[in-house]
């Protein structure tokens, strides 16, 4: 609760600090801006007709419906892998053998393609939900789950001798020597990995579904409309730096204080 | 009555033989140190004796209500301020929080450090002041026996005096025993009742020192004194391979 209390009370100050990257996203609108001009509107919308889409989209049921969509797969698949992942990865970095079996699975997981996983998914589930969530994750879970291994494997051995020289009891050694260092490896790969899933959602479902933000896109493929092919992207990338930004780099800084 | 004693201690890692035969015992109120080349087996003998290893041969039985140790290294949690860490022990025995950080606030200013440090995580910290954080958490529990491993390595030479001083304070009103380990002579000879020499491969002690002189009463001369003295002796030159050749 104190915690919490501190996130917002330092958030204003964040907020301020982040006029450099305001400018650094602005500077990047002018860079598209340019390339309109040289490309012309149908290989390069302009940012203005861009937004303009983007608004009639945004009022518009239908498209809200399909983000929806999007939002649940990419909710459930990714919330499976980081439940699974997290205690998978917990579990197998107590564990010296379990953590040198898990190491190859885990660079198969990693090394196969995403494309790879929804042609399969595809077989086996059809075209629905299933197999976009299947697709998150498959792609999510790896780097939730070594996040939580590195975690688990570099507890300090020094940090247990002096906790066990105080006798400090089992939910204080829990809480106060082992949970910190692992979540500081955790938390990063639950970022990265949510990154990932949202990546994954939509090209999943540009494949495999009729339905959600994906599906949208590659309708507006089939149609050269690329001014919402481009909302849609904005829509993409505009959550993703809210997520990453306003939510969990707050977040991130109060709980990474003590780091250098 | 409190004491801590070690019969027929022998230690191995793996097949290296690490710790050979080793008896003493501590009594309360008593400063014993244990000096000694680097890599000796002295942290090992340490960690037997605070129980943070298995005793696999011999005994060590340690009838003192409470102890508490100071590591070389500080080994403070990164991710806790300076009053927290101190207050580590304290919340281990079930003290209240507020209780915990008004007695930690209170030890952190006798051992020298300042209001506006108490917020600091150890990142902050100089060397000195982690050791001085971690030497006021192993202290504020008020042990009765007090585990030392070259507590004072990292601290200037007037704040070394200023601890030692405390320790001594302590030990002279019976409040507190310690087992330090050190490589420091002077320092041992400053401090202790007794002195165990311990000669590497294997570790096993091969002379005793003893001092009978209150520590309160120990001015600079009797240490220089005491020095010279011990750093002639036969053993002490072989064990530290102290002969010019």
């Amino acid at each position: 609760m104190k915690f919490a209390f501190k996130i917002l009370k330092d958030f204003p100050g964040y907020l301020w600090s982040g006029w450099g990257s305001i400018a650094a996203i602005f500077l990047f609108i002018a860079l598209w801006d340019v390339g309109n001009q040289l490309y012309g509107n149908l290989v390069l919308p302009s940012p203005l007709e861009t937004f303009k889409t983007l608004w009639l989209m945004l009022n518009d049921s239908e498209v809200i419906t399909e983000i929806n969509i999007t939002l649940y797969r990419a909710a459930v698949g990714f919330g499976i892998s980081l439940a699974l992942g997290s205690v998978l990865g917990l579990l197998a970095g107590f564990f010296v053998t379990a953590s040198m079996m898990s190491r190859p699975i885990v660079t198969i997981l990693v090394g196969m393609p995403p494309i790879a996983w929804i042609v399969l998914a595809m077989i086996w589930f059809g075209m629905g939900d299933e197999t976009v969530i299947f697709t998150v994750i498959v792609a999510s879970f790896p780097i939730v789950f070594v996040g939580a291994l590195q975690g688990t494997r570099t507890l300090d051995g020094d940090l247990k001798e002096m906790a066990d020289s105080f006798n400090l009891p089992w939910h204080m050694k829990f809480v106060d020597v082992y949970f910190p260092h692992i979540f500081s490896y955790i938390f990063p790969a639950w970022v990265s990995g949510l990154g990932m899933a949202w990546k994954i959602v939509i090209m999943a479902e540009l494949l495999a579904t009729s339905d959600g933000m994906g599906a949208s896109l590659a309708v507006a493929r089939s149609q050269l409309d690329t001014p919402t092919a481009l909302a849609i992207v904005v829509i993409m990338i505009g959550s993703l730096m809210f997520m990453e930004y306003i939510i969990l780099e707050p977040i991130k800084r109060e709980v990474e204080l003590w780091r250098d | 009555m409190e004491r801590l004693e070690v019969k027929k201690l022998h230690h191995h890692f793996g097949f290296t033989e690490i710790l050979r035969d080793i008896n003493f015992t501590l009594e309360k109120g008593k400063v014993l140190s244990i000096v000694g080349p680097s890599g000796g087996g002295k942290t090992t003998l340490l960690h037997l004796c605070a129980g943070l290893l298995d005793v696999e041969e011999g005994s060590v039985e340690n009838s003192f209500i409470s102890s508490s140790f100071a590591f070389q290294e500080g080994r403070l949690l990164p991710w806790k301020n300076v009053i927290d860490n101190i207050a580590l022990g304290l919340l281990a025995k079930g003290e209240k929080t507020a209780v915990a950080v008004e007695k930690s606030k209170k030890i952190a200013l006798r051992f020298g450090l300042e209001e506006e440090d108490f917020n600091k995580f150890p990142k902050d910290l100089s060397g000195g002041m982690k050791q001085r954080v971690s030497f006021a958490r192993a202290l504020v529990v008020e042990p009765s026996l007090l585990f030392l491993d070259e507590p004072f390595s990292a601290l200037d030479i007037g704040l070394k005096k200023e601890l030692q001083t405390v320790l001594i304070e302590m030990t002279a009103q019976k409040e507190i025993s310690i087992l330090f380990i050190t490589h420091d002579l002077m320092e041992a000879i400053r401090l202790s009742d007794e002195i165990l020499l311990l000669k590497a491969d294997p570790g096993h002690i091969v002379k005793r020192f003893s001092y009978e002189l209150p520590q309160n009463e120990r001015d600079n001369k009797y240490v220089y004194n005491e020095s010279a003295k011990i750093l002639q002796d036969e053993e002490i030159i072989n064990t530290f391979e102290l002969e010019l050749k």
